[in-house]
């Protein structure tokens, strides 16, 4: 990404015309002025933005951007974005979805876009049920929980989406909530710099079918004890007076230990490595659910790969190198032809 | 060269190769039809193979064929019945017994008519006399035999040496066509340039089978076919999807576009794919997407981002991308898509031609969603066609369904190519970076297209999308809105009417029957109607190439006949369209739902039955 010159916006710069329809306290507003705040930062001209959502809350979003944007349908941004980055691999494409649309109607190409790693960078909304239907379950639903298809409680295990992105051989899986915007705008920006697909999951709350569903860690109160924000190269440490850590426990097992207590110190402490291209400790850390553990916040993966877009891009230009046919009239006149008269 | 005791000559002769779908056939075929278009020759052939890679051996079902028709004047069809088959096993005679021109030639391999081959084809003891064949010119060749005798010092495996046999069948033929064998040859020393060793022993049996046919008697008469008079220039041998493919890569070279096509492998659809994934000397950017519903969407991402972007499928697939159809008609990005049509529904008979998807290219999503639909009609005009379906998408910003089927898919004909220079410039109706503010959706006067804006440009940030807009781009639920939306959209595809070429009568302009056909039947019906007319009946045939919107003159033409037959392969839905477009006019129909074309036969008794009813 060129940045040679630089553009001087303010988050308002990205803010569009049309009036925000969101629900009053959804935290969809956080998260919309989170990536305005993030796109000031990354020296791109406003032109090169391209935000691509499919069907939900979170996907009006383009909406509100002042940027080129494209309001797909059910399930398909994923595709759509695939193809705007194939198209154009200078554009900064951006893919707004949330848990219903990403997951149920349009988990083929969730993967599949994760496998090929298109760089382009998909915000996930996880509040965790279907808001724009008006209060049905969703794959990230909590097993039990009562909704209106599932007025006896859910049968079904949910998915994790960082357990989902690593086994789609993923390679950039962060987390944050929507009411942490410092946090939010930072992992944007982190997202927008690597290349390859980059997922972000936003735990974020509908403030009238899901109320709450992330408070437990998410509060004022609690969420210093119940959730740790994780940095490359920064001991895995957390709680409110930093006296908590995660360790490795016979190998195979996470565990968080108070330091201090049965004899543990910061020495044991794992350290976080988010480049680490095995992905054993990121998927425990991206698997963490409260009360066992704190749930983890931040850039949990980020390796670096070959993108498909610029794959394509270079198999191109390899290909037109040597290639013979350089216009239509060659290959029109190739291969097996004869003449008459 | 031997001796060749009757030699007929022929203005025409249809050829077919048929064994079990691992023999090679299609091979064979291709070869043979090749060797005759370089001799000169017009053909057209149909590959007709089933749908299982290696169906149960020995079997009807597992039948493989290839049917070429090559003749001294112009040829429209792979023809009605073979004057010449060359059947590998006893399930060969099965499928094609009915259609051997009576008193033609059999050619078989005896080594495969074993007691136990007979009996998996249906047969008691001898297929021949069973079939009341007996009196025809039938040829029991040890074709099993002499490949094993003539490749004796090869030193292959047995399996390897009866895979030849094929090229000694193809051989045989070209004796009896008087065909010379090198362009079989070369092709092989091509094809196993690292295998010097299996070059050598296709080209030996190739030649054993030659040799064989000039020495024994039995193989006479022998044909030949003077080279046609074809218009003067540069030809080639081309099916249906290698131009369908050829003719997008040709527009975007007029549009000044790149070429983006985003596809899930579908028979018989996938040929377009690979000829396009294949090009990348020519810049196409092909998507292999996880499914269809992804073909289509990456296709409209690509649009939305400035490529000139296709998508190819067929019956079923279509099915799954309705619903992004729906978003490409209310985001108005240009996009084609083609269906190359097969037997249906649901899973049907995916190998075999129909054409029975026209409803649902025409009507098939949800609310009032119209496109532009047009219909290739020959293998070689896929190229013109899918050249006018990507000018037509891009300047009226709209998507564009381009109907083909199996049998132009893979069918085959010499095609005069065109020079670059003789095509028309497209014009993409590109936004103007200077019109502030920029309105997404503003509409030029004559053909009410919206101005493509695409991501990159400053200044002309805009939002699109599947909800129902105004004309600045913001969303709307305004009752009086949306109605004027859809009529706008109803509109725009209306107005390519003013664009498109007039119906073309063939034949007299008045007269007391009209044939009417629409895509892939113009073969069969123009030379059913040719017919005709050489018999003295006043026929005429029109064979619709853009199917929405219709031709200006179609009222015109149809009040010069007296009766108007409708022939499609489906149960109507042409003629009903037409009664629902043109509901002045009477339609008699000639229908036929056997996943294979119509015969020159069919249609004409049909024509006489309706010329002779009062």
């Amino acid at each position: 990404m060129a940045e040679t010159q630089v553009y001087k916006y303010t988050p308002k710069d990205f803010k569009s015309d049309q009036e925000v329809r969101w629900c009053p306290g959804c935290g969809d507003h956080a998260v919309l002025s989170s990536v305005q705040k993030a796109l000031v930062e990354l020296g791109i001209p406003k032109e090169k933005f391209a935000f691509i959502s499919g069907i939900g809350c979170s996907s009006r979003f383009p909406y509100y951007m002042d940027t080129f944007g494209f309001h797909s349908i059910h399930g398909r941004a994923t595709a759509v974005a695939s193809g705007v980055k194939t198209a154009n691999p200078e554009l900064s494409v951006w893919q707004i979805t949330g848990d219903g649309d990403a997951l149920a109607i349009g988990g083929n190409h969730f993967i599949h876009a994760i496998r090929r790693n298109i760089d382009i960078n998909i915000i996930l909304f996880n509040n965790e049920i279907y808001g724009l239907t008006k209060g049905q379950y969703s794959p990230t639903s909590t097993k039990g929980l009562v909704t209106k298809t599932s007025p006896f409680g859910t049968v079904e295990e949910p998915f994790s989406v960082g357990e989902l992105v690593i086994g789609a051989k993923g390679k950039f899986f962060a987390r944050t909530i929507d009411t942490n915007v410092a946090l939010s705008t930072q992992i944007y920006i982190e997202a927008a710099k690597h290349h390859g697909t980059s997922v972000i999951e936003v735990l974020q709350n509908c403030v009238i079918f899901n109320d709450g569903i992330h408070d437990t860690i998410a509060d004022k109160e609690v969420r210093d004890d119940r959730t740790i924000i994780l940095k490359h190269g920064q001991p895995m440490v957390f709680g409110k007076n930093n006296d908590k850590g995660l360790i490795l426990e016979g190998c195979r097992k996470l565990k968080a230990v108070k330091l201090g207590e049965d004899g543990f110190t910061e020495k044991n402490i794992l350290v976080h490595d988010t480049f680490e291209p095995n992905p054993g400790i990121q998927y425990m850390l991206a698997n963490m659910k409260y009360p066992e553990y704190p749930v983890a916040l931040g850039v949990i993966r980020s390796v670096d790969g070959p993108t498909y877009d610029i794959a394509v891009k270079e198999q191109i230009e390899g290909v037109k190198k040597t290639a013979k046919i350089k216009c239509m009239d060659d290959l029109l006149k190739s291969g097996s032809t004869w003449s008459v008269g | 060269m031997g001796k060749r005791s009757t030699v007929i000559e022929r203005e025409e002769v249809v050829i077919r190769f048929s064994g079990d779908s691992g023999d090679g056939m299609q091979l064979t075929g291709t070869l043979f039809s090749d060797t005759a278009a370089l001799f000169g020759n017009d053909l057209s052939t149909f590959p007709d193979y089933p749908a299982e890679i290696r169906a149960p051996q020995g079997t009807v079902g597992g039948v493989s064929g290839f049917q070429v028709h090559l003749g001294h004047s112009k040829i429209n069809t792979p023809g009605d019945f073979s004057d010449v088959l060359v059947a590998m096993n006893p399930a060969a005679i099965k499928a094609n017994a009915k259609w051997i021109k009576p008193g033609g030639t059999i050619i078989y391999d005896e080594g495969n008519f074993s007691e136990k081959n007979i009996e998996k084809a249906g047969y008691d003891k001898d297929p021949i006399i069973e079939e009341k064949l007996d009196g025809y010119n039938v040829i029991a060749a040890p074709i099993s035999s002499m490949v094993k005798e003539a490749l004796k010092d090869f030193g292959l495996d047995p399996k390897s040496v009866l895979r030849t046999k094929n090229m000694f069948a193809l051989g045989m033929v070209y004796w009896l066509f008087d065909r010379k064998l090198k362009y079989t040859e070369d092709y092989f020393e091509k094809k196993f340039k690292n295998k010097p060793g299996m070059a050598e022993a296709n080209k030996v049996a190739l030649r054993a089978g030659y040799y064989y046919a000039e020495t024994i008697e039995a193989l006479t008469p022998t044909y030949k076919i003077l080279p046609a008079e074809i218009a003067k220039g540069l030809y080639r041998n081309i099916n249906g999807n290698t131009a369908t493919a050829w003719g997008f890569m040709a527009a975007a070279e007029k549009a000044g576009l790149e070429l983006f096509i985003g596809s899930y492998p579908i028979t018989p659809a996938t040929g377009i794919l690979e000829e396009l994934a294949a090009r990348k000397d020519l810049g196409v950017k092909s998507f292999q997407a996880e499914d269809e519903i992804a073909g289509i969407c990456t296709s409209l991402g690509a649009s939305f981002a400035g490529d000139l972007a296709i998508t190819s499928t067929s019956g079923p697939g279509l099915a799954l991308k309705s619903e992004a159809i729906g978003l490409a008609v209310m985001a108005e990005l240009p996009i084609v898509i083609v269906n190359v049509q097969r037997g249906g529904p649901s899973t049907g008979l995916p190998t075999k031609t129909e054409q029975a998807d026209l409803m649902q290219a025409l009507y098939g999503r949800n609310g009032e969603c119209p496109v532009v639909v047009l219909a290739s009609s020959t293998p070689s005009d896929c190229f013109h066609f899918a050249f006018e379906a990507a000018r037509i998408a891009v300047e009226h910003m709209t998507p564009v369904m381009l109907l083909s089927d199996s049998y132009l898919a893979n069918g085959t004909e010499p095609w005069r190519v065109p020079e670059m220079k003789d095509l028309p410039k497209i014009n993409p109706p590109y936004a103007d970076r200077n019109e502030k503010p920029f309105l997404p959706y503003k509409r030029d006067h004559e053909k009410l297209a919206r101005s493509w804006a695409v991501p990159g440009i400053a200044g002309l940030e805009h939002r699109i999308g599947g909800l129902e807009k105004t004309v600045k781009g913001t969303v709307s639920y305004v009752p009086e809105n949306h109605e004027l939306m859809v009529n706008l959209r109803a509109e725009k595809v209306a107005k390519v009417a003013n664009e498109i070429p007039n119906l073309e009568v063939y034949g007299p302009k008045t007269g007391d029957l009209l044939v009417v056909g629409w895509g892939g039947s113009y073969g069969y019906l123009i030379t059913a109607v040719r017919e005709l007319q050489d018999e003295g009946h006043k026929v005429s045939l029109v064979n619709f190439n853009y199917i929405n919107p219709l031709p200006r003159n179609v009222k015109k033409v149809f009040s010069q006949f007296k009766k108007i037959v409708v022939c499609e392969l489906n149960l109507g839905q042409f003629a009903d369209y037409l009664r629902i477009k043109h509901q002045e006019f009477n339609y008699e129909q000639l229908n036929k739902v056997q996943g294979v074309p119509f015969t020159i036969k069919d249609i004409k008794e049909k024509c006489i039955k309706i010329l002779e009813d009062k």
